[in-house]
């Protein structure tokens, strides 16, 4: 079993706090809706890497620092993060030979579902939000999606994170 | 299951991680419901707040500085005219200001004869909304002072020009605001002009409320100035809420369609007022 550096962990972690910052950052009121959900696209494309490493239990501590900053139910984020990263964990091998077209609507798919999982949740606490509030950050992530992962995937080759 | 030996970093099989995924599903559906019920969980979110604060810092430092940098750049020139503009406003305030003591004064003796108690002077304190972004799902702020300063849940929130929100969760040093016109925020208010109690649903559009429980007869016009009626207990009465800007009769509903648009620039304020008012100071 291979062992893992603090050293190596230092990239995938900055990444991490930088999608957390983007996603608290302001956007003026018309973009708001079309944030991308950072925190999602990071966890499918670390899961994805190095299913190792960062999988499930990072998904979780993740959604509950969202859930924290947000304000939302304690365990909301958390909830959806874990399947989205269970989903991406599963079928990571498959998913690293898709080509970036095919790869790109498998993370549309994953990011409906994430939505999907916290409009229902939502739903059961008597949460209520406009349509736009679910749909504008699939479709932005899925936009950002592949510039985000060759992005990520010279971060990683770089710096021999976690590898 | 394909096993690819000889390359660590490609495992095709990770252990226990169906056991592993139930598990913490369970788990966040606990902390949901604990959450959702009862308020048991507060201190370990102010806890994981704490934590999360220097990140908000961060994300506020940039917007901060951009305006200490446009603060510190001004020219003397348009110090010097802000400065007259601001002792001239200064001026007029302290004007009204005048007749305010002496209106106070009066209330307070009419309350006397009346019997009736007389109104405490609210608290206030200044708080500055910090440029972090919360929760998609609603009109929400944080704000940058907490529980540490006396902050609570329910707090009304009020800017220069009208009600802006009140506090929904309050953090050790930050403290997270709905505004009034969230979708789940309603708020009882009454005509300034007649008295007219309703309430101000919002709407999800920063700059509209909606007034959906008024009837087709009801006396409300174009142009009335809708004041907080106390009457929720959370927010102190007869600060300005709202102007009606749309008055629809259709003689075949029930409720007339009206709507108004919020005092307070909502989207656009960066400095708030938090009240302190005692509760049993309201009365009705």
């Amino acid at each position: 079993m291979s062992r893992y550096r603090a050293s190596r962990r230092l990239p995938v972690i900055a990444t991490l706090l930088v999608g957390l910052m983007l996603t608290i950052m302001p956007l003026p009121e018309s973009a708001e809706s079309f944030r991308p959900d950072w925190m999602a696209l990071l966890i499918i494309f670390w899961a994805m890497q190095l299913p190792r490493t960062w999988s499930i239990g990072t998904a979780w501590v993740i959604g509950i620092v969202l859930d924290v900053s947000y304000g939302t139910l304690l365990g909301q984020h958390a909830l959806a993060l874990c399947v989205l990263a269970f989903i991406t964990v599963r079928f990571h091998l498959l998913m690293r030979v898709f080509p970036l077209s095919q790869l790109s609507a498998t993370v549309f798919a994953l990011l409906a579902l994430y939505q999907f999982l916290l409009f229902w949740i939502n739903g059961v606490a008597g949460v209520t939000a406009q349509a736009v509030d679910y749909w504008g950050p699939v479709i932005a992530g899925t936009l950002v999606w592949p510039f985000l992962y060759m992005f990520l995937s010279g971060v990683r080759y770089r710096t021999h994170a976690g590898a | 299951m394909v096993a690819s030996r000889g390359n660590n970093s490609n495992p095709a099989r990770i252990p226990a991680l169906g056991i592993r995924v139930i598990v913490l599903m369970l788990v966040s559906i606990l902390l949901m419901y604990f959450d959702h019920r009862q308020n048991h969980l507060d201190t370990v979110r102010k806890a994981i707040g704490v934590a999360v604060y220097p990140l908000q810092l961060i994300v506020d430092a940039p917007v901060r500085f951009w305006e200490w940098l446009g603060e510190s750049t001004t020219s003397r020139n348009e110090l010097q005219l802000e400065v007259g503009r601001l002792k001239a406003e200064r001026l007029l305030t302290n004007a009204r200001l005048q007749r305010l003591t002496a209106l106070e004064a009066e209330n307070a003796r009419l309350r006397a004869l009346l019997d009736a108690r007389t109104r405490v002077r609210d608290e206030v304190r200044v708080a500055e909304i910090m440029a972090v972004d919360a929760n998609p799902y609603e009109h929400n702020l944080v704000i940058d002072i907490g529980s540490r300063d006396g902050v609570y849940d329910g707090q009304a929130i009020v800017d220069a020009d009208g009600v802006v929100g009140q506090v929904i969760s309050t953090g050790v040093m930050t403290a997270q605001a709905v505004l009034i016109s969230d979708t789940d925020h309603a708020l009882p208010v009454e005509v300034n002009r007649n008295g007219l109690r309703t309430i101000a649903v919002g709407t999800g559009e920063i700059d509209q409320l909606d007034l959906p429980f008024l009837p087709n007869n009801a006396d409300i016009q174009t142009g009335d100035l809708l004041v907080t009626s106390g009457l929720g207990g959370a927010f102190p009465a007869g600060y300005p809420v709202a102007v009606v800007d749309q008055v629809t009769r259709l003689p075949q509903e029930p409720f007339a369609d009206v709507t108004a648009t919020p005092s307070a620039a909502l989207d656009q304020v960066r400095e708030v007022m938090l009240i302190w008012s005692a509760p049993t100071d309201e009365e009705q």
